[in-house]
């Protein structure tokens, strides 16, 4: 399993510069440095040479990936992408544009995006797994029916409304929590409650129904009829057996997830006022700001491949049959 | 089950009511900070600057005018905009000087003055707000100004640094700033145009220029650069309280930036303390964190949270003014005359990027204000039948108060004159059917409709570049572009038949091209988009199509819009400017030939040139507010009216709601640094608070009960199901 593990983080080395390459091409396809330059310098006033030496000093006066005029391996390395980008490789991020250093930024901002993410992460998993074995264990009566049709109705509605349904019923019409906002310690909680109240029952719907399937399928299964046949009640057979198979694919599931709550959610968190890596990322696109943008790729695209791998490491620790070769 | 259930309540209910004290439980601040003087209010950008040197933007002046203190400020509550001495003990007078530098008295011609020398003396006994940058030890030396970067291994915040001093301000500090602007690493906005203004700018941007790139080829990119050791001609210190600025020609407008942070001063002790070896990459930087002599300091910056100021313990004893408009005693505005400011102890800016949560925090009470946006419009404001606005019941009821004001703004839809259609090209003849053209859709276009429906009846029409408030702007009669409107008692735009007859003159009579039989298609730049975007072009579409015009829109993003317009690739185009200071030189320069955008990267984004509008800018831009200045603004309009390189548009109306605990307001469109003047009463905040956010938690006890009944026959069920007999 070692040199399997090996052989996917070299790989992952190739993807990373992929990565790179198509969000350095996007970006620029939309913004040139020129553009990046006035966003900093405002709107007003600004002339010609103040735009030519914030380019300078940032080094965005240089070719994007190409430079003709330099010699040798300066044609490659004297660009804009060489400098900007490949640094990542050892998580140089480099500075904002509004001269922050990054990868201070990121540490700090991982802790509200956690904050939120983690409890979410196992809350939910919680209430999707209990609710749709509720439901299975209810098949084909009007809870199963109705509990179907509302998981329907509630995955076709759009994550913006929970957040303002949640902020304008329990916010502000029940006075419980406060609307918006953040704090550190243990004062958090109360800010807390809300966005992760929000987050879990905006999952439900698409989340029970994904996981009712997998119930419904293993119940169908010889060795369930078995368990049956031996005079096991309904509960015993659902929690001993029924559940431990079917968490096979739902844990394989949210495997891949975990190292993707240190980036948090970007609009729970722009609605809710969470400093997190969410938020950082919006204002990020929106000031136009590269620097950013691309360090939270590059951070988000690593954590996927992580997840990928940890994914399939969790397929051999809950299911022996399966090796990695 | 149950019992674990139970158990769980027990401990996170304690949780709960102890995070929030006795306080409301939806109370987003500390409980312990209920019934203080702390201003609440809010944010939905983070600033990009704090450095006075770099900040330009309005949201950033929110902060810095609290902070910094220029040598001039704005009279909080006389209108028109008066400016008066903040840290400088008068209003400096001009001295102006002929090329052989010999005095000239007031009032000579423009032609001779070759230099004008500004004198401003400082009031004496003024000191910075506690910093580290000033603490001394006992033998009376800086204590943090020769730190290496083992030294800042503990120190991550500016509150790190435990031992804090102050010094008292200087001419020194206002000639350091001033060289600040051409600081090769700051790029400050308003370089260029100094450049052209202050005597040696120029030069020293160049020498500062050269030696940042000596600094970065010997590998000291990062060092810091001691401005001292470089003079500055045009900057000349006096004494420890007078200094002289020198600038080329005359520019009566200079004293407008005297009241900006720009020219506010900024010690070298703070300067030398963040150019150390690391602070830059602890994030400790002037940037970040600055340092002034005005009533508030900024003690928390973390603009992914919140921006907290507190009192400056060393502010200078300011007093409230006792002087201002007849219906400011009326309004009780004049109640604390004489008192010294601020009132306020803290104040609280926190992030709010959406407007749902910061319109809601409002209504209960966790914002002392707020603006009101157009979905929130009517739940907001009525209009009685006079069309006066005022609050809605619900407002009334809850104590809450509006302020209208109409903004030192204007929103315009602009030609571009290098459009061959629009602007004309080069011959007298379609120069002239273009203006016929222009003058058409500025009849046509009824920016009164667009005013009710988009705006919410927010603004009012303008005549002209200059919005109210600003000299020159006339009211009535006098002031109306009669071009498009008559006058009835009120201005009264002209029938669409009056446009349709200047369309018939410019050669396009039903929209058809008089020589090719074409349709007239016009082409409409924006960076509008969405479905809330999509009803204002389709009413700008039906608004051309009056005239038989088609408008096609062409929609881009913000970075190609500029480079179009830019280029001189747009047709027509929708902008607009808010004032630096009040004068009409501040708009009226918009449309100055050599502010030529596609020429000189100017602010002239129609690249609109009319000699003889240039030539009574000329005039006007240096005469003092008199009615010879009134008469070239008046001839300048005519000529603008006639060429109609702009649609006038509107100039927008700020409304603004505040709960009945928030005193002296008065809105002020041009100065920023009007916290000082307010007040609070916390205590009547508080009982509103509790008032309003009574927590309810009876619709959870319903929400389970219900839940449990819905259950019930289901378990009824599985039970029987479990007893019965298999079936095969």
């Amino acid at each position: 399993m070692s040199a399997y593990i090996l052989r996917r983080l070299l790989l992952a080395i190739p993807i990373l510069i992929g990565v790179n390459v198509i969000t350095f091409a996007l970006f620029f396809l939309v913004n040139t440095p020129d553009d990046m330059a006035r966003m900093q310098l405002g709107a007003k006033r600004v002339t010609p040479e103040a735009i030519a030496n914030w380019k300078n000093e940032r080094g965005y006066d240089k070719p994007l990936l190409y430079n003709a005029t330099a010699p040798g391996i300066e044609k490659l390395t004297d660009t804009i992408f060489y400098e900007k980008s490949l640094r990542m490789f050892v998580f140089d991020f480099g500075r904002a544009d509004d001269g922050r250093d990054i990868a201070r930024e990121i540490r700090l901002r991982m802790g509200p995006s956690l904050a939120v993410a983690l409890p979410v992460f196992l809350v939910g998993l919680l209430f999707y797994v209990t609710f749709a074995l509720g439901v299975a264990f209810f098949r084909a009566t009007y809870v199963d029916f109705w509990g179907v049709v509302i998981c329907v109705v509630a995955m076709s509605i759009s994550s913006m409304f929970y957040i303002i349904g949640g902020q304008f019923l329990i916010g502000k019409l029940w006075h419980l929590v406060p609307i918006s906002g953040f704090a550190g310690g243990p004062d958090a909680l109360r800010f807390l409650v809300l966005p992760i109240v929000v987050s879990v029952v905006a999952g439900l719907g698409a989340s029970v129904r994904l996981y009712r399937t997998f119930f419904l399928e293993e119940i169908s299964r010889d060795y369930v009829r078995t368990a049956r046949a031996k005079g096991l009640s309904e509960i015993t057979v659902l929690f001993r057996h029924v559940l431990k198979n079917a968490m096979i694919p739902i844990l394989t599931g949210v495997v891949v997830a975990i190292p993707l709550l240190f980036i948090g959610g970007l609009i729970t968190e722009s609605f809710f006022g969470i400093p997190g890596l969410g938020s950082y990322t919006i204002d990020a696109i929106g000031s136009q700001d590269f620097a950013v943008v691309r360090s939270m790729v590059f951070i988000g695209s690593l954590l996927y491949i992580i997840g990928l791998l940890m994914t399939d490491i969790s397929y051999t620790l809950v299911d022996p049959r399966v090796r990695l070769s | 089950m149950n019992a674990k259930f139970w158990r769980l309540l027990a401990l996170f209910l304690p949780l709960a009511i102890a995070g929030c004290g006795d306080s409301p439980w939806n109370n987003p601040y500390s409980a312990a900070d209920s019934g203080k003087n702390i201003l609440y209010s809010s944010f939905s950008e983070r600033p990009k600057h704090l450095d006075p040197v770099q900040s330009y933007s309005t949201n950033e002046s929110t902060f810095t005018a609290q902070i910094y203190e220029a040598p001039l400020q704005y009279h909080y509550l006389k209108r028109p905009y008066t400016l008066i001495p903040c840290v400088a003990e008068e209003i400096p007078k001009p001295r102006f000087l002929d090329a052989g530098g010999r005095e000239l008295p007031a009032g000579a011609a423009i032609k001779d003055i070759a230099s004008t020398v500004y004198e401003i003396k400082i009031k004496r006994g003024i000191r910075y707000q506690p910093h580290p940058a000033f603490a001394k030890n006992a033998a009376g030396a800086l204590i943090y100004q020769n730190l290496g970067v083992a030294d800042l291994a503990d120190k991550n915040v500016l509150a790190d640094f435990t031992e804090l001093g102050t010094r008292e301000l200087n001419a020194r500090d206002f000639e350091y700033q001033i060289k600040r602007l051409a600081h090769p690493r700051l790029h400050s906005p308003i370089l260029g145009l100094m450049e052209d203004y202050i005597v040696g700018l120029k030069d020293y941007a160049k020498k500062m220029k050269e030696v940042n790139v000596a600094l970065a080829k010997s590998g000291k990119a990062d060092a810091w650069i001691d401005l001292t050791q470089y003079p500055l001609a045009g900057v000349e210190v006096i004494d420890d309280y007078t200094y002289r600025i020198h600038l080329k020609g005359q520019y009566s407008q200079f004293l407008y930036w005297l009241a900006m942070p720009f020219f506010a001063p900024v010690p070298l002790e703070a300067d030398r303390f963040f150019g150390q070896p690391g602070m830059v990459k602890k994030n400790l930087t002037l940037d970040w964190y600055p340092i002034g002599t005005g009533p508030y300091m900024l003690t928390e910056n973390n603009p992914n949270r919140a921006m907290v100021l507190v009192r400056n313990p060393n502010f200078r004893g300011e007093t409230y003014p006792s002087e201002g408009e007849p219906a400011d005693v009326a309004n009780g505005l004049l109640a604390d005359a004489g008192k010294p400011l601020p009132f306020i102890d803290k104040l609280v800016f926190s992030l709010e990027k959406e407007g749902i949560p910061r319109w809601n925090k409002f209504l209960q009470g966790y914002y002392d204000s707020s603006g009101i946006a157009s979905d929130t419009f009517d739940q907001a404001v009525r209009f009685s039948s006079g069309g006066e606005a005022a609050v809605s019941d619900s407002m009334r009821a809850q104590g809450i108060k509006l302020s209208t004001s109409v903004a030192v703004s204007t929103y315009y839809m602009g030609f571009n004159m290098l459009d061959a259609v629009v602007g004309g090209g080069t011959d007298e003849k379609s120069r002239a059917r273009a203006r016929k053209l222009r003058q058409a859709i500025s009849v046509a276009i009824d920016y009164e409709e667009y005013i009710s429906i988009f705006q919410n009846g927010r603004g009012i029409p303008a005549q002209g570049p200059l919005p109210p408030g600003i000299f020159g702007m006339l009211d009535g009669k006098a002031g109306i572009n009669p071009l498009v409107y008559t006058w009835d008692g009120a201005a009264k735009r002209k029938p669409i038949e009056a446009a349709k007859t200047l369309l018939a003159e410019a050669g396009y009579a039903n929209g058809l091209d008089a020589k090719t039989g074409a349709p007239l298609v016009l082409y409409f730049d924006v960076t509008a988009k969405g479905a809330e975007a999509k009803s204002t072009l389709d009413w700008y579409k039906a608004q051309f199509a009056r005239l038989n015009i088609q408008l096609e829109v062409r929609p881009t993003d913000y970075n190609r819009f500029q480079d179009k317009i830019r280029k001189g690739n747009a047709q027509i185009y929708e902008w607009g400017w808010h004032a630096d200071y009040p004068d009409p030189e501040n708009f009226m320069f918009l449309l100055l030939g050599a502010q030529s955008k596609v020429k000189n990267q100017g602010e002239n984004a129609s690249n609109y040139v009319n000699p003889e509008f240039d030539r009574l800018y000329e005039e006007m831009k240096n005469m003092p507010n008199s009615a010879e200045r009134q008469q070239r603004i008046d001839r300048m309009l005519n000529v603008l009216r006639e060429d109609a390189p702009w649609l006038w548009g509107f100039h927008p109306k700020d409304y603004a709601l505040y709960h009945a605990w928030y005193g002296n307001v008065k809105p002020n469109k041009i100065a920023y640094n009007t916290i000082k003047y307010q007040r609070l009463d916390p205590q009547l905040r508080e009982q509103k608070r509790r008032e309003w956010n009574q927590p309810l938690w009876w619709p959870f006890v319903a929400g389970l009960l219900v839940l449990i009944a819905l259950m019930l026959p289901a378990i009824a069920m599985w039970r029987r199901r479990e007893r019965g007999t298999a079936h095969a």
